[in-house]
């Protein structure tokens, strides 16, 4: 067992904090004045050289923030935000996106340190040892610091660059589906996010066109009191493939802060669309003092026929998830699926799901999500699974099951079904069980400690979903579990 | 959703608040209790769509107009219309129009720890029964409930001594026999004392046409090794409207089986709040809805299990037929201190309306971990392969449909445990499916 061996070598290596994407890079940033104003608005809008059209869309998402509500029915629960106390927008000095060497050193360095290697060269490296190759733009704070391997994309027709980029060099694409899945008004975030979104990836896949590589973005926050609002539209033209990783970590900081993203995914005609994401935001320490705040929109849309949107993901950290990647099953024949894992240890609160929703015919999805509380957390599947009126032969699939580690954790299932055409058939199965005595018996009498039982036991629980994952992910994914389970045991 | 809008009442909440000007007299605690659940309906009104517990039973816009209450009904009339469960050997009381029927209830010659007297009469004597009323409160406001205890004037008060095993089942008819529409208000308690036995049947009908309002809420005090059977057959008529509540608070190593069949009003909801205060009991809630038309059927169940080592288990079947719609909302609730608890949930829907719908919302909320807990939901048409089947045997296309939801239906009806009641369920559900035929 390699694989389990390296996750408990992983856990025991690490010191009392269990974090290890914790530091902080020194670097120097130029920054919004605190707080959020129209003025905000127009200083981010013109950081980024943006038309007008966009300065409008921005202003009039504001206003609208202005005169709604947050929303409060999610299982979680945080002292009031101030958004007057936040940081908007923060850059690093130095330009960036112009070359590689321009880059802050120390931000490469922090790269680095993250694993995630910016420049080619070192990328092209880890293509001899065996490794695939992965094109990443990464995101700092507000701003995207570089995006790799554009020109080998650009040869193949792939545009993929930062969405502030984007807005600038293909107004038309981004003007045509911009808000086109998640529109401004659709939720209290999701407007925030519109009104002052800095950064994020943008990528256009054309017409029959097998992306010659798997995109990436990793997001860094660095900077304290500032929110990170990065937006990510992925269109897929007709027959066209891609495969999108997003990763994410912070520093470690006694205050909250906020992430509010927005992705939108657009599937053409015979297009495909996976979309994976290995969210680890720092979580708070073990009281629950600090962490991240994600409140995020994901939503798909598969608006031409036999297209297909895939979403995977591993939520280990942050403090409060409230996020619910969904799918729109607009076009005949469409194919949604949804497969995720979220842990939640110390005082974390997850509030996570999907929501499916058949318009089409004959379309089909499928719902794998395996919840893990541990500690004092609470762990809550939110979903919906809806047929409309002519979504004639409708099918789908759900599977949520939920692990107690510990009674002082909770583990809750808030599916909502709707049918609404009589040739729709939908299955839904949920459980929720601690591990069994019987497996930990069983495990520990080979040899095993708890901690390496539990591992064990736990990696077998969420398979179905880590063989979704991309290989090197899944890799990282299955240590991130071992680490977000340490001292949840015993 | 931006502000907060007080909402402008509706005629039908205008109308409630008036009747509510002359609650009921009642003895000190009664009239208490009455009054705290007026001034809670003045406050929330009658729950919509945003409200979670009635989101897919939106009582506001479904319940236009108010109706007056309902006056005394004649004898004659109330003994015609009371038919269901007849064949039954059971003790009968008859409830018309919102109050028990004297001359029509078997009041005498009670078995042998078996107590049962009118509402009005027990609230009349300062009735020491009376003081569990009210001891089950959903943890949400519940607007059905709080009008019922506002307004109810009469219903049944049974008591069961411990260790009384009562064999012939006590069945409360509820009839509706007033000539133009009205409302009424039925208030039960049956307190089984422990180690002690019954089975219960409440059934509910009236006229089709009138769009007459029935509002029953019954609560079930269940002691310690006690056995409980409860059966309710909802028949109201075809432009009814049905609200019912159920409450239930089981002791410890007793056995409780409910099943709940609906299939008349034009709108019905049927909540059922159960609390498990003692350890080790075992509990079922079962039930079916058959709907057609324009129907709308919601049952909303909420299992609360505080204490360790409860074994609890639902299963709830709707059929579907032409634009009804039927809605599943269940909960099952496991507290810290509910260790060792292993609770199962099962909705199934039979989609066979073009325009059917179902909603369905199985949940769990779980915060003791060596549990095992688990729901299941599905909904979809007929399966074509077992239609196949009876049909390439000669069976028609209509009559193998129907042999297909008999088995489906009976299945749940195949939990009541008292065959005389069982076989009446069964009845009444082979006669829908004729009339669908």
């Amino acid at each position: 067992m390699p694989a389990v061996q390296e996750t408990v070598d992983q856990v025991r290596s690490l010191d009392v904090d269990q974090y290890k994407y914790g530091f902080f890079t020194e670097i120097e940033t130029d920054k919004a004045p605190k707080g959020l104003t129209e003025d905000t608005v127009r200083f981010i809008s013109a950081k980024k050289n943006e038309p007008e059209w966009m300065l409008e869309w921005r202003l009039e998402a504001f206003r609208r923030w202005q005169t709604m509500r947050e929303p409060d029915w999610a299982r979680v629960s945080y002292p009031p935000i101030d958004y007057q106390d936040l940081y908007y927008y923060s850059a690093p000095k130095r330009p960036s996106q112009l070359s590689i060497d321009d880059i802050d050193p120390e931000i490469l360095a922090t790269y680095e340190k993250l694993g995630i290697p910016l420049r080619e060269r070192d990328a092209l490296l880890g293509i001899e040892s065996g490794a695939t190759k992965v094109a990443v733009d990464a995101v700092f704070d507000s701003v995207s610091v570089a995006t790799t391997f554009k020109e080998e994309l650009a040869r193949a027709g792939v545009i993929f660059m930062p969405i502030s980029e984007a807005v600038r060099e293909h107004p038309e694409l981004v003007r045509k589906y911009l808000g086109s899945v998640v529109p401004v008004t659709d939720n209290y975030f999701a407007t925030l996010n519109s009104a002052v979104f800095s950064d994020g990836s943008f990528v256009y896949v054309p017409k029959g066109v097998r992306c010659p590589m798997e995109l990436s973005t990793y997001f860094r926050i660095n900077e304290r009191n500032t929110g990170q609002f990065e937006r990510t539209l992925i269109i897929a033209d007709e027959g066209a493939y891609v495969s999108y990783l997003e990763g994410c970590t912070a520093p470690m900081r006694d205050e909250n802060q906020l992430h509010a993203a927005v992705v939108e995914l657009v599937a053409l005609d015979d297009a495909e669309i996976k979309y994976s994401t290995v969210q680890n935001w720092y979580p708070g320490d073990k009281d629950g003092k600090g962490g991240i705040y994600n409140f995020v929109t994901k939503r798909g849309d598969c608006r031409g026929d036999r297209s297909k949107i895939s979403w995977t993901q591993v939520e280990t950290g942050s403090a409060i998830t409230w996020k619910y990647p969904s799918c729109i099953l607009r076009g005949d024949d469409s194919q949604g699926e949804f497969y995720s894992i979220a842990i939640s240890n110390g005082r974390q609160q997850v509030d996570s799901g999907t929501k499916m929703i058949h318009l089409g015919k004959n379309t089909s999805s499928r719902i794998i999500s395996k919840g893990i509380a541990a500690g004092y957390s609470d762990n809550t599947y939110r979903g919906l699974v809806s047929a409309h009126r002519k979504a004639t032969g409708a099918r789908n699939f759900t599977n949520c099951d939920s692990l107690l580690i510990g009674d002082k954790c909770g583990a809750h299932t808030v599916p909502y079904i709707e049918s609404k055409n009589s040739s729709a058939q939908f299955e839904h199965e949920a459980t929720t069980s601690k591990i069994s005595d019987d497996q930990l018996f069983y495990c520990r009498q080979r040899g095993l400690d708890p901690e390496e039982a539990t591992a064990l036991i736990v990696n077998g629980f969420v398979k179905d979903v880590l063989q979704q994952l991309p290989m090197e992910f899944a890799v990282e994914a299955q240590k991130l579990i071992a680490v977000s389970l340490e001292g949840s045991v015993g | 959703m931006n502000a907060d809008i007080r909402p402008i009442r509706t005629p039908a909440e205008q109308a409630i608040l008036a009747s509510l000007g002359t609650v009921p007299e009642g003895g000190d605690r009664l009239a208490d209790l009455r009054r705290a659940a007026a001034r809670s309906f003045e406050e929330n009104g009658l729950p919509h769509r945003r409200v979670e517990e009635w989101k897919y039973t939106d009582l506001r816009a479904l319940m236009r107009e108010a109706v007056p209450v309902a006056g005394t009904a004649a004898v004659a009339e109330a003994e015609a219309r009371a038919r269901l469960l007849r064949g039954v050997e059971a003790r009968r009381i008859v409830i018309a129009n919102g109050a028990v029927v004297p001359e029509l209830s078997d009041l005498a010659d009670l078995e042998q720890g078996l107590v049962v007297t009118t509402f009005s009469a027990a609230v009349a004597a300062g009735d020491e029964a009376l003081s569990r009323l009210g001891g089950i409160v959903p943890s949400r406001y519940d607007a059905s409930l709080a009008l019922n205890t506002a307004l109810a004037k009469d219903g049944v008060v049974i008591t069961v001594a411990p260790g009384a095993r009562i064999e012939r089942p006590v069945h409360v008819a509820h009839v509706f026999a007033g000539a133009s529409a009205a409302a009424m208000y039925t208030r039960s308690l049956v307190v089984v004392g422990a180690g002690a036995a019954l089975t219960y049947a409440e059934s509910f009908e009236g006229p089709d046409g009138l769009a007459y309002q029935a509002n029953a809420a019954t609560e079930f005090v269940v002691g310690d090794e006690a056995h409980l059977d409860v059966v309710r057959l909802q028949e109201d008529g075809a432009s009814a409207f049905h609200l019912a509540t159920l409450l239930f608070d089981v002791g410890r190593d007793s056995q409780v089986h409910t099943f709940t069949f609906s299939l008349g009003a034009s709108v019905a909801r049927t909540s059922l709040y159960a609390t498990l205060s003692g350890a080790d009991s075992h509990v079922g809630f079962n039930g079916a809805s058959l709907l057609k038309g324009r129907q709308h059927a919601d049952t909303t169940l909420y299992v609360d299990h505080q204490v360790p080592g409860c074994e609890s288990r639902e299963l709830f079947k709707h059929v579907l037929d032409d634009a009804s719609r039927g809605v599943f909302q269940g909960k099952i609730v496991v507290r810290q201190a509910a260790q060792k608890t292993d609770g199962r949930m099962m909705s199934r829907a039979l989609v066979l309306g073009d325009e059917a719908e179902m909603d369905n919302k199985p949940e769990l909320e779980i915060f003791a971990d060596d549990v095992q807990c688990g729901h299941g939901a599905t909904c979809g048409a007929i399966d074509d392969e077992l239609l196949f089947y009876l049909r390439a045997r000669g069976i028609p296309m209509k009559e193998a449909q129907s042999l297909l939801v008999q088995a489906f239906v009976g299945e749940a009806i195949e939990t009541v445990e008292h065959e005389g009641l069982r076989e009446a369920l069964i009845e009444r559900a082979e006669s829908w499916l004729a009339a669908r035929a």
